[in-house]
C-alpha cells in the first residue's frame, strides 16, 4: 500500500486538495445560506416564512447526489459549469438546509425575552437578531453545527460522480488503472480521517467546555 | 398633553378577548399604577403600549403615533418608550456596560465617549458602577433589574413601562429597585406606567390607580381616593385580600 501511495502520491494529494477546497467553500457558503434561511423562517413575515420553509424542506429531502446531478447535467446545459463547481454547489445547497434547521433551533432556544428586551430598548428586529439573539444562538448550536461540518466533508465524496477531481474520484481512477480495488480506498479513507477526526475531537472538547460553563 | 391614549381598544388572542373596550388617558409626566388580580390583563395592556402585543380594534396613540395602525413604525415609538420587565431581559451575551451602551450606539448613533460617560453615570445612579464589566448572569436579580432600568434610561425616553419589576426578586432586593423607581417618578417630565403588587409604592408614588379585572378597566381613580374608598366591589375585595 505504501508503494501504491508512492507511485500515485501526486494523484492522492491532488484529490486531497480538491476535497479540502470543496469542503471549505461549501462550509462557508452553507453557513451563510443556512443562516439566511433560518432567519427567513423566524422573521415576522408570512411570505418569507413560507419561502424559507419550502427551501429547507425541498433541499433536505432530496438526495445529495440528485441535487449535484441537477447542476452537472441540467444547469450545465445552460451555463458552462465544471464538475467541481457542480459538486460544490450541490453540497452547499444540500448542507445549507440542515444548517438552517440547526440555526433555527438555536434561535428558538434563546429565551424570547432577549428579543423583547432589544425591541423595547429601541433596536429593530434585525439589530436585535444580529447583536443579541444570533450570537447566543450560534453558541448553543456549536456542537450540532460541528456534526454538520463533519458530514459535509464526508459528503464531498459526491464530487467523484461528477468528475470533481476529489479524493474519491482519484481513488476510482487509481483503482481502475492499477486493478487494485483495496489499496486506493484505504488510503483515501485515511485522508478523510485526517480531516474529520481532529474536527470530531475539537467538537467534543467544545461540548465539554460549554457543558462546564453551563 | 396625552402621552398614552387608549380609545375603545380591543385585543384578542385568537378567540380569547384579552382587553375589552379600553379607554385610558395618561398625561405626560404622570405616574399611573395598574392593579388587579392575575390574569386581569394588566401585563397585556402595558405590553401593547410599546407594540410588543398588537391590538386589533380602536386607537392606541403613544407619543403621537397610533399603534393600532399596522403601518405604524413601532421602532419610532420604542425609541421614546422604555420597558422594564419582570425577568429583566438583560442581553446575556453582553457585559453590563455594553447592555446599556448598545441601543444608544445603534439607534441614537450617540458618540462613543459620550455614550460611555452617560452609561457610567447611570450605573453610578443605580449604585452599580463597580459591576460595569461583569456579565449579567453573575449578578443578583435586584442588581440585574437596576441595570435594566439604567439601560432604559440611557435612551432618554419620554415614558417608562414597568411590568411587575419586583415580582421576581428576593424580598431584600425589592427596596433597592423601588427606591430608584421613586426617584424616576419624582422627575416631573417622565411618564410612568407601572404594573405592580407593591401597594406601598402605589400609595406613595402613583398619581392615579387603574384597577383591572377580566380584561376591563373597572376603576380609574386618584390614588388617595382609590385606597381610601374604592368604588368597585371587585376593587374593594382585591384590596382586602392584599396584606398591607
Amino acid at each position: 500500500m505504501l508503494s501504491l501511495f508512492q507511485t500515485h502520491a501526486h494523484d492522492f494529494l491532488t484529490g486531497f486538495g480538491w476535497t479540502i477546497a470543496s469542503s471549505v467553500l461549501a462550509l462557508i457558503g452553507s453557513l451563510i445560506l443556512g443562516t439566511v434561511f433560518a432567519l427567513m423562517e423566524v422573521v415576522p413575515n408570512k411570505a418569507a416564512n413560507i419561502i424559507g420553509r419550502i427551501y429547507i424542506e425541498v433541499l433536505r429531502n432530496i438526495p445529495l447526489l440528485v441535487i449535484t446531478m441537477f447542476f452537472y447535467v441540467v444547469i450545465a446545459n445552460v451555463v458552462k459549469i465544471s464538475g467541481f463547481a457542480a459538486g460544490t454547489l450541490g453540497l452547499t445547497l444540500y448542507t445549507s438546509a440542515f444548517i438552517a434547521e440547526t440555526v433555527r433551533a438555536g434561535i428558538n432556544a434563546v429565551p424570547n425575552g432577549q428579543l423583547e428586551g432589544a425591541l423595547s430598548n429601541g433596536l429593530s428586529w434585525w439589530q436585535g437578531m444580529r447583536y443579541v439573539v444570533l450570537p447566543q444562538a450560534f453558541k448553543l448550536v456549536i456542537p450540532p453545527l460541528g456534526n454538520q461540518f463533519i458530514n459535509l466533508i464526508k459528503n464531498s465524496s459526491v464530487l467523484a460522480f461528477v468528475a470533481g477531481m476529489d479524493l474519491m474520484y482519484q481513488a476510482n481512477m487509481i483503482s481502475q488503472e492499477t486493478f487494485d480495488t483495496f489499496g486506493p480506498f484505504i488510503i483515501v479513507a485515511i485522508f478523510y480521517l485526517i480531516l474529520t477526526m481532529p474536527m470530531s475531537y475539537y467538537m467534543r472538547y467544545l461540548e465539554n467546555k460549554l457543558n462546564k460553563e453551563g | 398633553m396625552s402621552m398614552i391614549e387608549f380609545k375603545d381598544v380591543e385585543k384578542y388572542y385568537g378567540d380569547f378577548h384579552a382587553l375589552k373596550d379600553i379607554n385610558l388617558d395618561v398625561e405626560a409626566g404622570e405616574t399611573v399604577v395598574l392593579l388587579g388580580p392575575s390574569g386581569s390583563g394588566k401585563s397585556t395592556l402595558i405590553r401593547t403600549v410599546n407594540g410588543l402585543e398588537p391590538v386589533q380594534e380602536g386607537q392606541l396613540i403613544v407619543n403621537g403615533q397610533d399603534l393600532a395602525n399596522p403601518q405604524t413604525d413601532m421602532n419610532r415609538t420604542r425609541k421614546n418608550v422604555g420597558m422594564v420587565f419582570q425577568h429583566f431581559n438583560l442581553y446575556a451575551n453582553k457585559t453590563v456596560l455594553e447592555n446599556i451602551m448598545l441601543a444608544p450606539r445603534l439607534v441614537l448613533k450617540r458618540d462613543e465617549a459620550e455614550n460611555k460617560k452617560i452609561a457610567m453615570e447611570l450605573l453610578e445612579r443605580v449604585g452599580l458602577a463597580d459591576k460595569a464589566d461583569k456579565m449579567p448572569s453573575t449578578l443578583s436579580g435586584g442588581q440585574q433589574q437596576r441595570i435594566a432600568i439604567a439601560r432604559s434610561l440611557a435612551m432618554k425616553p419620554k415614558a417608562l413601562l414597568f411590568d411587575e419589576p419586583t415580582s421576581a426578586l428576593d424580598p431584600e432586593m425589592v427596596n433597592d429597585v423601588l427606591k430608584i423607581m421613586r426617584e424616576i417618578a419624582a422627575d416631573s417630565s417622565m411618564t410612568m406606567l407601572v404594573v405592580t403588587h407593591e401597594m406601598g409604592f402605589a400609595k406613595q408614588v402613583a398619581d392615579r390607580v387603574i384597577f383591572m379585572a377580566d380584561g376591563q378597566i373597572l376603576e380609574d381613580s386618584p390614588t388617595e381616593e382609590f385606597f381610601a374608598n374604592p368604588k368597585e366591589p371587585r376593587a374593594r375585595q382585591f384590596l382586602s385580600q392584599i396584606i398591607h
